[in-house]
């Protein structure tokens, strides 16, 4: 007898809701592995995880800045994976984006408030979108991997942001990779006191809508929806495949660029070389679990965002050590992957 | 300048181009070993750590340089069959489940390591390999104290390129690797199990791509940091394609990377304000183009990416 793997037939939409809450729990229990091997109390971590994410005001404030780069990065991948151009350069995006926030923030002078942040997010919006136009291009002009070199982009530009941090954009009189400060109208302001809740999470909260918006309502949505779905039948359909390729990446890699823009104009007000720990990457497991859907992005971004407050907290409580967070972070990804398969294919028993 | 124009800077610009490529060339091997079976392994980022992660930690705790590296292998084989069952065997989308791999693998060596030795204020480390002069050809000038004063894993990593190559190309396995790689149905046929050749083929390759990584916290340094591979999978991941998936011409690949790498270091070293960054960026140029220029006369195993189900026959 051998196992093998049978098409079932569609599962009711309610079923396909859940899975993303299956492969949640799913990954939670399995996590339980590692937090027992680093001899946390399994009820104490989790509970000192959730309280220290959402408990008080603070922490759930603090959840939700953590949260709009990951809704940014996700929905970045997530309207990128859909029209299936596989864009694993969000993290290059978001450095593109967040260096040309902080270039524009440095030199923008003395513009009203309103100006000045609306040129940041221009600029870091068609700078994210410049940097993914090139796999993009390469897709459809040359029919080079798109995920090759997307993810060989997000070196080329870490290594331009450190030649820019250690030349030209380096803060004169500093030895270290640091830029010099935004200008104060530049920054983000921050919407509630004694709180980092800043305009860059509405921002993100705004994203998820009209992404959500052109996925649903607009001809695009429908045309980028049909390439991702069969390329050759959208071509034979008279759509203009190389066309929305391009225009999708043009979005994604913006989204991705608005979550560079947030960090460097929001959270750390110069660019730095560790402006960002990977949110990039991160947004490939948040558009996954959210399967692609705005709606749902946002939800995992929440939901990565909650394991990466609230793992500092269970590390103070329990000495689990912090990195629990990505550890669960990629797991979840994993078996969020095994799932999806689980609900088109079910596993059968054949008979030799 | 006329330091760099001198026989000692050559030696060890030399000796350094082939240490920087040793990593590089274990990883490109073991991608080359999985990609003509047909599977992309983007696993190679964290399976790297991980193999740096275990080869330092045996290490530190046996004293033994060799079971690190042969825990390294262990951790890389593990973690490609994970690949394995998720890629090959549940036919999952293989840029996905490797990306997950890297992820999770990524956070887990971090983990573990931190649970193994906390925070100290002074990372701990190895008393790392020894650069073992072969008899006779490290007396020759020049070429001596560069090619054949390296460490044992330099010459492990040197040997293995001809290997591979005679394993793809000259054995009845490298036939049936990459008839697998190339038409899986055509395999199946003639009685290749497709999913066990891809899984060994994995399995393999993860060995060569955890001692990559343990090359560089028992060779190249003496401690385990988070960014100690530094992208240096990835680059991997490049130079398979810049060789065309030719072992020889993927180390060939590694090697210029090693010496661009190595240089940028030297003349940092001697005080040369060199924009290194931009030096890193030239091997990334190189694939691209490569890449472009290739295009059309690609000769990428045509079965990668794709899962194999019999009875989904296209």
């Amino acid at each position: 007898m051998r196992l093998t793997l049978a098409k079932r037939a569609p599962l009711p939409g309610w079923i396909q809701v859940l899975v993303p809450v299956g492969a949640i729990l799913v990954t939670l229990a399995l996590s339980a592995i590692p937090i027992l091997a680093a001899g946390g109390d399994i009820r104490l971590s989790y509970a000192s995880l959730f309280r220290g994410a959402l408990g008080t005001r603070y922490n759930f404030l603090e959840t939700c800045v953590k949260a709009a780069p990951l809704t940014f990065t996700g929905l970045a991948a997530a309207f990128a994976f859909r029209a299936k151009f596989w864009n694993i350069g969000g993290e290059g995006q978001l450095l593109a984006g967040a260096i040309a926030a902080a270039w524009t923030g440095i030199h923008i002078g003395s513009l009203p408030p309103a100006a000045a942040i609306s040129l940041v997010c221009i600029a870091g919006f068609l700078a994210g979108g410049a940097w993914a136009a090139i796999p993009a291009i390469l897709k459809t002009k040359y029919k080079v991997d798109d995920v090759v070199t997307s993810l060989l982009l997000n070196y080329v530009m870490w290594h331009i942001m450190g030649y820019l941090l250690f030349g030209p954009l380096q803060m004169p009189g500093s030895s270290w990779p640091r830029s010099p400060a935004i200008a104060e109208a530049a920054r983000f302001p921050v919407l509630l006191v004694r709180s980092r809740f800043h305009l860059g999470i509405v921002l993100a909260a705004a994203a998820v809508l009209i992404v959500w918006f052109i996925n649903s309502k607009t001809v695009f949505g429908y045309r980028a929806k049909a390439v991702g779905v069969n390329p050759r039948a959208a071509a034979f359909g008279g759509i203009n495949v190389n066309s929305v390729i391009l225009k999708t990446a043009l979005i994604s890699g913006g989204l991705a660029g608005m979550a560079g823009v947030g960090e460097a104009a929001a959270i750390h007000f110069h660019l730095l070389m560790d402006i960002s720990p990977g949110f990039g990457y991160s947004g490939i497991a948040v558009a996954m679990l959210g399967r692609l859907h705005p709606l749902g992005t946002a939800l995992s971004a929440f939901f990565f965002s909650v394991i990466l407050v609230g793992a500092q907290s269970m590390s103070r409580i329990t000495g689990v050590p912090t990195y629990i967070a990505e550890v669960i972070q990629g797991m979840s990804l994993l078996v969020m992957l095994v799932a999806l398969l689980l609900t088109e294919y079910r596993i059968k028993a054949v008979r030799n | 300048m006329e330091q760099v124009f001198t026989l000692s800077f050559l030696t060890g610009l030399l000796a350094a181009m082939m240490r920087m490529a040793t990593p590089i060339i274990f990883g490109t091997l073991g991608e080359i070993l999985a990609e003509r079976s047909g599977v992309l392994n983007l696993g190679i980022e964290g399976i790297m750590l991980m193999g740096a992660m275990t080869g330092f930690l045996t290490t530190l705790s046996t004293g033994s340089l060799w079971l690190g590296v042969a825990a390294a292998a262990l951790t890389g084989v593990i973690l490609s069959l994970l690949m394995a069952l998720l890629a090959v065997w549940l036919g999952l989308s293989q840029h996905v489940s490797g990306i997950g791999i890297t992820l999770f693998s990524t956070g887990l060596a971090m983990f573990i390591y931190r649970l193994a030795v906390g925070s100290p204020t002074n990372p701990p480390t190895v008393q790392p390999f020894t650069r073992a002069a072969i008899p006779r050809l490290s007396s020759i000038p020049v070429v001596g104290e560069a090619f054949f004063t390296q460490y044992s894993l330099v010459y492990i990593a040197f040997l293995l390129i001809p290997a591979v190559w005679i394993l793809l190309y000259r054995t009845s396995w490298g036939l049936s690797i990459r008839t697998v790689g190339e038409n899986p149905f055509a395999a199946d046929t003639v009685g290749i199990n497709v999913n066990l050749v891809r899984t060994l083929c994995l399995a393999a390759g993860g060995a060569l791509m955890g001692i990559g990584g343990a090359f560089l916290t028992l060779a190249h340094q003496n401690m385990f940091l988070i960014d100690v591979v530094g992208g240096r999978g990835w680059i991997s991941v490049a130079m398979v394609i810049f060789g065309n998936w030719d072992p020889v011409r993927g180390a060939a690949g590694a090697l210029i990377f090693g010496f661009l790498d190595a240089l940028q270091l030297r003349l940092q070293g001697l005080g040369f304000n060199v924009p290194f960054h931009l030096f890193l960026i030239i091997p990334y140029l190189m694939t691209l183009i490569a890449l472009v220029t290739m295009s059309r006369n690609a000769s990428a195993p045509a079965g990668l990416l794709k899962p194999y189900r019999r009875e989904e026959k296209g």
